[in-house]
């Protein structure tokens, strides 16, 4: 025990890393099932294979830095980066992308730096964006939902051959997500109001019933573990409102000037990645800013990125450029966004003192 | 006197290497070294140059004043350089198209201007002729293997194209690792250069500690045996 008194406030924090890790697992974990259930067999292969290569990665790593092994493996901060890696991948991409992109998020992403708390990046969105530009036709094979054990969903022997031995036959299950088909159609110069009938429908989008990423179809669970997330004060609104309003207002705005050309911002919230991106991925602590001003902007910055690399981008999907674009940009936001010290201006001078404060003090000894 | 010169090639190979200790030469490393055959190329051709240079400046070190040596060594360098070009683009044409820009722009090399300053233009001609080829070689080295390394992951290949570069006596050195390897673009892209480039520092840093720390071991057990003898 420290026999130098420190200075108040004294916090009581009953919150530690295991905890934190704990709760948004906890909150992740439907649209995770969801996924997987989703997607089927090969979806389920994928998520092991991805988070079992995350914490032997995170293992080796704590050995060869000289690191207790088992509390920092323990912790669940590798845990949780396999989990959001998985989840933001092509379901039935092949084993060896699961392996890559977890030893590109632990190693390269996480333990380079220093290991928890020292990243600059989010590393899933790091990995993510690696495996994107280095293998991009297996990064954008999409396909239609196929349910657990519905009729054309492959059994559980199937699942292996298509995670471990290369997918049979691409062209018979591939579907285009839905930001994906309005790029390829846009680009033929058609309009939005022939594209969007048929493709797309606001309702099955929210449920989740659509193509996409492990575990970005489900809009309405990852909302609802991202506000019961919000709830228990794990992260606050600043980030997620700021970045889903951001898009919200582009969209919006853009729609209403030419709606032929700009997706409604129905289509933009409630599809790709933005919502797991805006309430699991952005709110990352290490990787935003501080205060509550600075989180304001860096949550604005990624809807802002999202948004124009979906409508001017090279690719049709931009939450992991644009979160990993802005984490470049928090340490600037830092410096430059700082809270008040107490007692001071802004600027840093000290507060004008007031009447009543001015009165002289009562000296001791002066009683008498 | 040998005893020096195997200090020197220590130097130039491991202790002092011009990529791995100095940090120096970094952007022809990163936009050239997607393949080793290209890196073995690059390198042998700053070997030309910085043994060349090292050998011309240390036999004009004399007659250079102080004040203008800068300007003096960029013009010899450059004067080298444009022999090096030239060469490369009559006799070994195929290279010359591969690393084009890079051979000029060793002109702006650090490492060659580096050791112009920090060895030749102090040393004797021999020793500085020592230097450049220990140098050069280091370089080369570090080419060849961050080429290797960023030409198997990306390509799984090794020596592509080495019967360009070296004659067709050399058509064995070129290796498919992998055959309908679909490839891993970011080791070819700038990024994988430098996370080669950071691993493959972190492995000499802790490499060197692993020796430092047996000969603090050893020379440990030497004193304790040098105290103690009876205990033994």
């Amino acid at each position: 025990m420290s026999i130098f008194p420190t200075s108040a406030p004294h916090a009581h924090a009953p919150d530690s890393v295991p905890r934190i890790m704990g709760l948004v697992l906890l909150a992740v974990a439907p649209a995770m099932l969801y996924g997987i259930v989703l997607f089927g067999w090969p979806a389920l292969n994928l998520f092991l294979v991805t988070v079992l290569a995350c914490l032997l990665c995170e293992a080796v790593c704590l050995r060869l830095a000289g690191h207790a092994v088992r509390p920092f493996l323990m912790d669940g901060s590798a845990l949780l980066t396999g989990i959001l890696l998985a989840l933001s991948l092509p379901p039935w991409a092949p084993w060896w992308i699961g392996v890559v992109g977890g030893f590109f998020a632990i190693v390269v992403g996480k333990q380079v730096f220093g290991g928890i708390g020292q990243n600059i990046f989010n590393p899933a969105m790091l990995a993510r964006v690696a495996l994107l530009v280095s293998f991009p036709v297996e990064m954008t094979f999409w396909l239609e939902p196929r349910p657990l054990f519905s009729s054309h969903a492959p059994g559980f022997m199937e699942g292996l051959a298509i995670t471990f031995g290369g997918i049979p036959n691409i062209d018979a299950v591939s579907g285009a997500t839905i930001l994906g088909h309005i790029r390829t159609e846009l680009g033929m110069s058609h309009a939005l109001s022939q594209i969007l009938p048929g493709h797309y429908h606001a309702g099955t989008a929210a449920l989740g019933w659509t193509g996409g990423s492990l575990g970005e179809t489900a809009d309405f669970l990852v909302l609802l573990g991202g506000l019961w997330l919000l709830w228990r004060r794990v992260f606050t609104w600043h980030v997620p409102v700021a970045m889903l309003a951001t898009v919200l207002a582009l969209a919006g705005g853009l729609h209403l000037l030419d709606p032929e050309r700009f997706a409604s911002p129905a289509v933009h919230l409630l599809s790709g990645g933005l919502m797991l991106g805006a309430f699991f991925i952005a709110t990352d602590p290490v990787t935003s800013p501080t205060t509550k001003l600075g989180q304001l902007i860096f949550g604005a910055g990624c809807g802002a990125f999202v948004y124009i690399i979906r409508t001017w981008g090279g690719y049709p999907e931009g939450v992991a450029f644009a979160v990993v674009l802005m984490n470049a940009a928090t340490p600037l936001i830092d410096h430059y966004v700082r809270p008040r010290i107490y007692g001071r201006t802004w600027r840093g001078q000290s507060r004008p003192v007031s009447e009543r404060a001015k009165r002289p003090p009562i000296k001791s000894g002066e009683a008498e | 006197m040998s005893g020096n010169y195997r200090g020197v090639f220590v130097d130039g190979l491991w202790r002092n290497n011009v990529v791995f200790a100095q940090m120096l030469a970094l952007c022809p490393l990163m936009a050239v070294t997607t393949t080793a055959t290209n890196g073995l190329g690059m390198g042998l051709a700053t070997t030309g140059v910085l043994l060349t240079s090292n050998v011309v400046i240390a036999s004009c070190r004399d007659l250079i004043s102080q004040e203008v040596r800068i300007p003096v060594f960029v013009l010899l360098i450059a004067a080298l350089v444009s022999l090096a070009d030239m060469a490369i683009n009559a006799w070994l044409h195929e290279l010359y198209k591969v690393l084009g820009l890079f051979i000029p722009l060793i002109v702006v090399n650090c490492s060659v201007l580096g050791r112009a300053e920090v060895f030749a233009s102090k040393r004797a001609v021999l020793a500085s002729a020592v230097d450049g080829l220990a140098m050069g070689l280091g370089y080369t080295l570090a080419l060849i293997l961050i080429g290797g390394c960023r030409e198997i992951l990306g390509s799984a290949t090794l020596f592509a194209h080495a019967s360009l570069l070296l004659g067709d006596g050399f058509a064995f050195l070129e290796t498919t690792l992998i055959p309908q390897y679909k490839g891993f673009l970011l080791m070819l892209l700038p990024p994988g250069g430098f996370l080669v480039l950071g691993f493959l520092l972190a492995g000499k840093r802790a490499t060197e500690r692993r020796w430092e720390r047996r000969a603090a071991g050893r020379s440990k057990a030497v004193t304790r045996a040098q105290q103690s003898p009876s205990a033994v």
